[in-house]
């Protein structure tokens, strides 16, 4: 009864707002339809609507995948310092990046819907009615990681967020295991799809020790930035308190993050350059292009720019205080990370082909549509949930907000008879 | 920027997977009946209640469909006749969908001898002919690559755009390249649906109506053995191979991966692959390595063989050989 008055008033909360939430949730409704009609255009003639080939079997679909699979541990760098060392000034923010986390993980299970051949037969991927290749296929393992941190993260927000909203903390006895397991969980969900290009020997660019701990340093510097911009709009426009020390904090964590991911992308080019055997030419097609081949190349470069300059950024205790030089760093490090684990992870993984053929590979006008159906709907979840969390956790919407409303207008009412 | 397409370089624009061209063309196709059926198949299985009371009892029944080696001899019957009755009715004649399962004491090998393969590529197209792929958008299971004699087999430098009407072309040599048929594959390990397998002998295996189309498995092969198709495939009529094995050359659907099966349909009854059969060269050699006396333990035991990317540990059963 309570958790339907708790879901009446969550509804009353995503129907009112100002203009420019109804333009903004009108543009993500927007982006939507545009994905909408991709997708029905792949569906009637197939995934050749893309400019994936035999040669590039992944493209813009899995590299987006792949991406916010990181996006999604962004949760992690508040959890941690929020429920572990009981750092107020993150604990007040946590449930953004736990809403974060829910959001990119819709994206994440939308990229690889998207991205099937046969959606018609996902049912074969369930374990018990379908035929679930657990524990030799890394995807079955993704698909299962996936889908427990989505909904892991779902359960422990819902359930901080309406304890918040009935005006008690959260229940200690439930939440704090869940919470607990989500810290693994959250690193399992890298690591598993790292593994999932890490595990293929016929493919040099990805067969390499050091993707899983990449992948994690990545992350730990894309999914904050994401947070961090998240986080100041919220402030500019909702009047949600957030401190400077906590986006200080992330800020310094990010750099640190940052560093590391760096240094493991050195390490890499390193070996590659320095033994320079056949498996350099994905390397080299990625930074210099190979037989006359180089779309690639100039995004490469932009990738290293955008996180050299913004690891600086970061890591100058003046600059990161700074508000202008703090949003510009966590845009360049979103961009540098977008490209590091999207396309430049994804094609020179397939280029050249395992027999060597060199084909350019580049996202069709139908991948871009999907892609935006597919960001749509992310950020529309994470702009409605936002929308309800934001005023529980001001205090202006609970239980009593409703309540008092119907009192006063049933006061109203008896006010009225008896004149 | 047709002209630029890695796959056919322009020469084919209509009939390339990878031309801007081509996928224009089949854009301005109106969409046929079935390609109808298949988009309603897709857009409604989210809400798949209601739509599998509504559709006819064939789409239902391939909805379902169990994973093939779930199936009972007679579940089996039934999916043959069923497949039977869709390609009849598609290509109007009579089709025959078999399921002749492994011979005891057989496990199939192949061996082909570089020094003798001039890069004619009758082979690509025999395979084609024979199982059934798709012309449009055309789909070949073999890969001829010109390689440079002074290089070896150097697959960085290897060419399968070359011009087979001027073959054997001076300095240069030939390595057909198709499914290794690996006693250790990469491809199977990884299917999350368990979709392709390796059966008793030694074939790999995809069961066309249990692949969800993740490509996985092509990302995992190391010898680029394994095609998808990206469109609806087409086959005209009368081309039809009718003589079909359900794990073989049935004709497939959009968006299932298929790759060479040593003739499934043919070697299973003791015939030749088609492109050993079409050889001009007799550099094709196929058989049972479980039998001493067989072509390829011959081969095996009096030439030196080699295995393509065998660092890779994935063990093939192809084996390369300079015979002469």
């Amino acid at each position: 009864m309570l958790f339907y008055r708790f879901f009446l008033g969550s509804l009353r909360q995503i129907t009112r707002g100002s203009p420019w939430y109804f333009a903004w949730v009108g543009f993500l409704l927007l982006c939507i339809l545009v994905g909408a009609l991709g997708y029905i255009d792949q569906l009637k003639g197939g995934l050749i609507e893309t400019n994936m080939r035999d040669q590039v079997s992944w493209g813009f679909y899995i590299g987006n995948f792949t991406f916010l699979v990181g996006v999604a541990a962004a949760a992690v760098v508040l959890v941690i310092p929020a429920y572990i060392y009981q750092w107020a000034p993150i604990k007040e923010i946590v449930i953004i990046g736990e809403l974060l986390a829910v959001s990119a993980i819709i994206m994440c299970l939308g990229f690889v819907s998207v991205d099937i051949g046969r959606p018609d037969r996902f049912w074969h991927l369930l374990p018990i009615v379908g035929h679930m290749n657990f524990p030799s296929s890394l995807l079955a393992w993704d698909v299962l990681v996936l889908n427990c941190y989505g909904a892991l993260n779902f359960v422990i927000v819902t359930h901080i967020v309406y304890r918040l909203y009935t005006r008690r903390n959260y229940s200690k006895r439930f939440a704090t295991p869940l919470i607990l397991f989500s810290i693994p969980l959250a690193v399992s969900i890298h690591t598993v799809t790292a593994f999932v290009y890490n595990g293929l020997p016929g493919r040099p660019f990805w067969n390499s020790a050091i993707l899983a701990p990449r992948f994690l340093a990545s992350a730990f510097c894309s999914g904050p930035a994401i947070i961090l911009i998240l986080l100041q709009l919220l402030r500019r426009y909702t009047q949600l308190e957030i401190k400077k020390e906590a986006i200080w904090k992330i800020a310094e964590l990010m750099a640190y993050a940052m560093f590391i991911n760096l240094f493991l992308l050195g390490a890499e080019v390193f070996r590659e350059y320095y033994s320079g055997t056949h498996h350099l030419l994905h390397t080299k097609y990625l930074y210099m292009g190979a037989h006359g081949s180089h779309v690639l190349v100039p995004y490469a470069w932009l990738s290293v720019a955008c996180s050299v300059i913004a690891f600086f950024l970061f890591l100058i205790p003046k600059t990161r205080k700074n508000v202008v030089t703090l949003n510009v760093g966590a845009v360049l490090i979103y961009a540098g990370v977008y490209i590091e684990k999207g396309v430049a992870l994804v094609i020179p993984g397939f280029t050249p082909s395992t027999l060597g053929e060199i084909y350019e590979y580049s996202p069709s006008r139908t991948e871009l549509q999907i892609a935006a159906g597919v960001f749509g709907l992310g950020f529309l979840a994470f702009t409605l949930m936002t929308k309800v969390a934001v005023p529980i956790m001001r205090g202006t919407f609970h239980i009593d907000s409703g309540k008092a409303a119907a009192t006063t207008a049933k006061t109203a009412k008896t006010v009225e008879a008896h004149e | 920027m047709t002209a630029n397409c890695n796959s056919c370089r322009g020469k084919e624009r209509q009939a390339c997977t990878s031309c801007p061209g081509g996928q224009a063309q089949r854009q301005a196709e109106p969409a046929s009946a079935s390609d109808r059926r298949t988009f309603l198949k897709t857009t409604m299985a989210a809400a798949a209640a209601g739509w599998l009371a509504a559709c006819d009892e064939a789409t239902r029944e391939a909805f379902f469909q169990k994973h093939f080696r779930e199936l009972s001899a007679t579940e089996k019957r039934d999916v043959f006749a069923r497949l039977e009755r869709e390609y009849n009715k598609q290509f109007k004649k009579k089709v025959s969908v078999g399921g002749e399962p492994a011979m005891d004491g057989v496990e199939f090998g192949y061996a082909l001898d570089l020094s003798r393969c001039v890069g004619c590529r009758r082979c690509v197209y025999a395979c084609v002919k024979e199982n059934n792929q798709s012309r449009d958008p055309q789909i070949q299971w073999i890969r001829v690559l010109e390689m440079e004699k002074d290089k070896g087999v150097d697959l960085s430098e290897a060419n399968p755009y070359y011009d087979a009407e001027k073959v054997p072309r001076e300095g240069h040599f030939y390595m057909p390249v198709q499914c290794q048929q690996c006693r250790r594959p990469q491809c199977v390990a990884v299917c999350p649906v368990g979709a392709t397998w390796k059966e008793p002998d030694g074939i790999v295996v995809v069961d066309y109506n249990w692949c969800i189309g993740c490509r996985y498995c092509m990302a995992a092969c190391p010898y680029g053995a394994r095609r998808f198709n990206w469109g609806e495939p087409s086959i005209p009529a009368d081309e039809v191979n009718p003589d079909t094995h359900y794990l073989g050359n049935r004709p497939r659907y959009k968006g299932v991966v298929e790759k060479c099966t040593f003739c499934i349909q043919r070697t299973r009854k003791g015939r030749y692959p088609a492109c050993v059969e079409i050889c001009p060269v007799g550099a094709r050699k196929f058989g049972n390595l479980l039998d001493p006396a067989s072509e390829v333990r011959q081969v095996i035991e009096h030439k030196r063989v080699f295995l393509l990317k065998e660092e890779i540990n994935t063990q093939p059963k192809f084996y390369y050989f300079y015979g002469v």
